[in-house]
Parts: C-alpha cells; sequence; structure tokens
C-alpha cells in the first residue's frame, strides 16, 4: 500500500558509476549550451542580414524627376555598444555626463541601453 | 486553583524546559548559529535580503515548543508513511527502514515498536494515513504553510521569473561564445558531485551538494526539495553563503591562474542587439532548452517568462511586479521557511561539515572551469578575449562579473569589462539550470 519514494530514499551509487555520470552531466550542459550558442548566433546572423537588407527599397526607390539631387548629409557613425562614443561640441565631459544621467532619468531607461549621437551647446 | 501546579505547568511546558530536555542543548548551539548568520548578514551584508531571512527562520525552528515547522510531518509526506499528529512522529524509522505501523481491519495502526520508541509520555496516537498539503495547512505551524511554497517547487520559479524581468541578455546575445563560458563554469558542480560520491553520501544527496557549485540559490534549492529535502537547510546556507563570499574565494584563483597580460586584456566594445532580438531571445531559449532537457523547464521557462516581460515592452506593469513585488514578497517567503528546516537535530551532524567543505570546492572549481577555458579561449581569439570573465561563468549575477570587473582594473586601470563578464554570468545561469535538470532526470525527482 505505501510505496518508499525515490526523492527521499538514498540512491546509492559506485564511485565509477558516479564518474561516468559527472563527465555525461558535464557534456551534456556544454553540448546543450554550444547549441545554444550556434542557435543564438544563426539568430543573430538573421537579424543581421534583415536589417542589412531593410534600406535597399527605399534606395532603389524612383526619386522625383524634378527635385534637386538633396547633397548627401555627412554620415556620422553610429556609435557601437549600447553604450556608444558621444561627440561633444563645447561641452565639457562632465557636463555632458550630467546631461546623459538627466535624459536616462527622465525617460526611466538604465543609461546603457540609451545611445548618445552628439551633445552640442546651443548659444543664443 | 492550585497555584503551584499551575505554576509548575507553566514551567513544564515553557520553551525554557526545552534546553533541558533530551538533545535540548542542540537547540541552543542552533540559537548560537541563527545569529552568527544574523550578524553575516546585518553587519558583513553577506546576501542579506535571503540570508537574513533564512537565520531568522533557523532561530524561530529552533526554539523549542514554538511548533512552527514540524519536520517528523514533512518527513512523512516525503516518505509516504502514516503520521501521528498528536505526538508529532512519523511511523516509520528511516534509519533502518522499517515501518512503525500495521493494518488491524482495514485501519492503520501503530505497531509496539512505536510506542516503545515514544517512551512513557505520549498522547493517544491521531494517525492520518496519507498527507496532504491539506493536512499540512490544517495540522502545521506557519513556517509549515509557508514551506509548502517550497515544497511544490513554487519559490524557486517565482524567483526566477524575477531575475529573468531583471537581466538584461544583451551581453549574451552580442557574444554567444559567452554560452561556452557558462558552460566551463559547471565544472565545480560535477566534481562535488563525484567527491560527495566518494565520501559516502548517496547519489541524489550528492547531486544536491554538487548544485551548490551552481553558484545558484534558487535552481540549489529547488532540487535539493526534488531529491534530498532533508539537506535543504545546509545546502541553502552553503549556497548563499559561498555566493557572498565571491569577492573572497575567487580573486586568488584568477590571479593564480592567469598572467598579468591576460588580465590587462581591453577587449572590444560588442555588436549592438537589437529589441527585436531581445524580444525573440526568450521565447527561443525557452523552447530550445525546454525540449533539450525537459526537466529544466520549470526553472527556465520561468525565467525567460520574465525576460520577455522585460524585454516585450508592452508589460511593464508585469515586468515591474516580477522584478520588485512578486520577488520581494517570494524572498521573505522562501527565506524564512528554508531557514526552518535547520532543525537542531539534523543540522547538528558531521554531514553538514562535510556539505559546506563540498561546497566550497564546488565553489572553487567552477570559477577554476570557467578560467581555463576563459585561457583557451584568449589562446584561440590571439589574445582578444581576457580570461578572467570566464570566472563569471559561475551564476552570483551579477557579483561574479562584479568580480571580473574589479581584477580586471587592477591589472589595467583603463578596462572595463563589467558587460564583457555579463555574458557569461547570465550564461551560467541557463548552464546551472542545465545541470539541475540533468541530475534531476538522473535521480528521477
Amino acid at each position: 500500500m505505501y510505496n518508499i519514494s525515490l526523492t527521499a530514499s538514498a540512491v546509492n551509487m559506485g564511485i565509477p558509476d558516479a564518474a561516468i555520470a559527472a563527465v555525461l552531466g558535464y557534456a551534456v550542459v556544454f553540448f546543450g549550451l554550444i547549441l545554444l550558442m550556434a542557435v543564438v548566433s544563426a539568430m543573430g546572423k538573421v537579424m543581421a542580414s534583415k536589417t542589412a537588407e531593410a534600406p535597399k527599397p527605399a534606395a532603389s526607390a524612383p526619386a522625383p524627376a524634378a527635385a534637386p539631387a538633396p547633397a548627401p548629409a555627412p554620415e556620422i557613425p553610429a556609435a557601437p555598444g549600447s553604450a556608444g562614443e558621444v561627440k561633444l561640441f563645447d561641452v565639457p565631459d562632465k557636463e555632458a555626463a550630467m546631461i546623459m544621467a538627466i535624459v536616462a532619468d527622465k525617460m526611466q531607461r538604465p543609461l546603457n541601453e540609451l545611445r548618445f549621437k552628439s551633445i552640442k551647446e546651443v548659444k543664443k | 486553583m492550585d497555584i503551584l501546579e499551575t505554576l509548575g505547568t507553566l514551567v513544564r511546558t515553557s520553551g525554557f524546559a526545552g534546553f533541558f530536555a533530551a538533545g535540548g542543548w542542540k537547540n541552543l548551539i542552533m540559537i548560537a548559529v541563527a545569529c552568527v548568520l544574523l550578524y553575516l548578514g546585518i553587519a558583513k551584508k553577506f546576501e542579506p535580503l535571503l540570508l537574513v531571512g533564512i537565520a531568522f527562520g533557523a532561530l524561530l525552528t529552533n526554539i523549542p515548543g514554538a511548533g512552527l515547522y514540524h519536520m517528523a510531518m514533512w518527513d512523512a509526506y516525503v516518505y509516504e508513511v502514516p503520521y501521528d499528529a498528536a505526538n508529532d512522529q512519523m511511523l516509520y524509522d528511516a534509519e533502518t527502514g522499517t515501518n512503525l505501523f500495521e493494518e488491524v481491519d482495514g485501519k492503520i495502526v501503530p505497531t509496539e515498536a512505536y510506542y516503545q520508541k515514544l517512551g512513557d509520555n505520549y498522547k493517544d496516537p491521531e494517525v492520518i494515513e496519507e498527507l496532504s498539503f491539506t493536512d499540512v495547512a490544517h495540522l502545521g505551524g506557519l513556517l509549515d504553510i509557508l514551506y509548502i511554497g517550497v515544497k511544490a517547487g513554487i519559490y524557486p520559479c517565482l524567483i526566477f521569473m524575477g531575475v529573468g524581468a531583471m537581466t538584461d541578455f544583451g551581453p549574451l546575445i552580442a557574444r554567444p561564445s559567452s554560452l561556452i563560458l557558462g558552460a566551463a563554469a559547471q565544472l565545480g558542480v560535477f566534481l562535488a558531485f563525484f567527491g560527495a560520491i566518494c565520501m559516502g553520501f548517496a547519489g541524489n544527496e550528492a547531486a544536491s551538494i554538487g548544485i551548490i557549485g551552481g553558484a545558484d540559490g534558487p535552481t540549489a534549492i529547488y532540487l535539493t526539495t526534488k531529491l534530498a529535502p532533508a539537506l535543504l537547510g545546509p545546502i541553502a546556507i552553503a549556497a548563499y553563503s559561498y555566493m557572498a563570499l565571491i569577492p573572497m574565494i575567487q580573486p586568488p584563483l584568477m590571479r593564480a591562474l592567469t598572467t598579468e597580460e591576460e588580465r590587462k586584456v581591453k577587449m572590444e566594445q560588442a555588436r549592438a542587439v537589437s529589441k527585436t532580438e531581445k524580444v525573440i531571445f526568450p521565447i527561443v531559449v525557452a523552447a530550445f532548452v525546454i525540449l533539450l532537457v525537459p526537466s529544466t523547464a520549470p526553472l527556465i521557462g520561468s525565467l525567460m517568462f520574465g525576460n520577455l516581460l522585460r524585454e516585450t515592452g508592452v508589460t511593464e506593469r508585469l515586468s515591474d511586479t516580477a522584478q520588485n513585488g512578486l520577488m520581494n514578497i517570494v524572498t521573505l517567503f522562501l527565506g524564512i521557511s528554508v531557514g526552518a528546516t535547520t532543525v537542531a537535530s539534523r543540522f547538528l551532524t558531521p554531514r553538514t561539515l562535510m556539505i559546506i567543505a563540498l561546497g566550497l570546492i564546488a565553489f572553487a572549481f567552477s570559477t577554476v572551469g570557467g578560467l581555463l577555458v576563459g585561457k583557451l579561449m584568449y589562446k584561440l581569439s590571439g589574445g582578444k578575449i581576457n580570461p578572467l570573465i570566464g570566472s563569471a561563468g559561475v551564476s552570483a549575477v551579477p557579483m561574479a562579473a562584479r568580480v571580473s570587473q574589479m581584477e580586471g582594473q587592477k591589472a589595467n586601470p583603463g578596462n572595463f569589462l563589467l558587460m564583457h563578464a555579463m555574458g557569461p554570468n547570465v550564461a551560467g545561469v541557463i548552464g546551472s539550470a542545465i545541470a539541475a535538470g540533468f541530475l534531476l532526470a538522473l535521480f528521477g525527482g
């Protein structure tokens, strides 16, 4: 009528079996995470290719014939990473750090999730 | 009314009298241990959010006569044997493996051996044939009722949901090779498992001891509850104490296993990760890992659900609740109910010291595993990867990553390894959940 549960009773294991189980367990963790790495890498590549494809239709769209060709805007390279590099125009480092902290606080977002491209002092 | 007799009864039934009963001195020692843990949590700030709760639970459970937690009742529940509620005893001798009950006219009654075990002072037995959580709610004390959440595996999973909601997996997505470091840092789990078997622990107990090396409190509690509930107290205390001691355990190993040149390496900024990737990541990981090791479903499912709430951007209220309100409530319940399991008669044994020693070995070797594979990656990458981030592969988020940052900055003040170390750090959480899933599958939890 009553069975003693395996979860409470001792599951005896010899030393050779334990060695095999330990090696196997470590291998399973490696195998699982290496496979996951492959999946995450593939996901990253798919996302990168989609991002690269996205601007193409806009570039191939015919421009209005009469419109004068706009002067190409100077391309500011996107800041790499989540923090990035900020271009400062007449703004000291300390003030820039303060401004970034205030913006993050107002937006209620962690600072490392925001990307600041440049900070320029507007003179009246 | 006989005043003297009343006073005598009061004295005999007070908790103070319990200290002079057989084995009562052990309760005094456990109360002292609880006070030491409280000191470490409050004054030294060793994982205070959990250690203070665990220590206070240990204090309450060891006050004679408090009746807040009934170890025998939980033993009866785990062993699936009848329980005598009147005398707080299970009708089974776990040491000899013999039943202390028999069936007479279709009724379960205690055997003569049971009455001999009780001695002269006993109440008429009130036998409950098969305990359920409902019985625990009726018969148990406050901590028994809170412990149902641990026993049912609810609290660790809810904590994982909160951890997921607080974790930014961006560094891991940006550098997927971090997952290898998270795997490597599970070395201590399996070495301590093997060591525990060599020291005479049973397989299921060794598995629970080994998981201390995963440096992940909720996973350790979850696995131990399933495999070796009798060891929950010492394992939880060892796991959280060593997690708090990571800034002392890891740096000597990091300096011993790496050269000055390796520690100085400044890593390149990882690529930016899009919001879409962050939203897809928890869905993919949950599906993939659960398909691979189904027994990880409660932990990985909760972790990734919490992370999805964080990343979707449309469930901010739920994410906020998972990170703060829910997490705090569950931490309260988890800490105090785990502390309640540190009953003196079970905690004060040589096995507890062995568990604490094996836990340290597990932590140390997990760090070594991460560092060695970190060094390998340093070589393979042509010196672009700082091996110090390998030690962050033990979970302990974000403490282990902070230690990598501090050691890196000591070698090179311009070195900022924190975000790079967060990748292996969160990979360690997934790695320890897979290790726990493997052990759970092996020992049939």
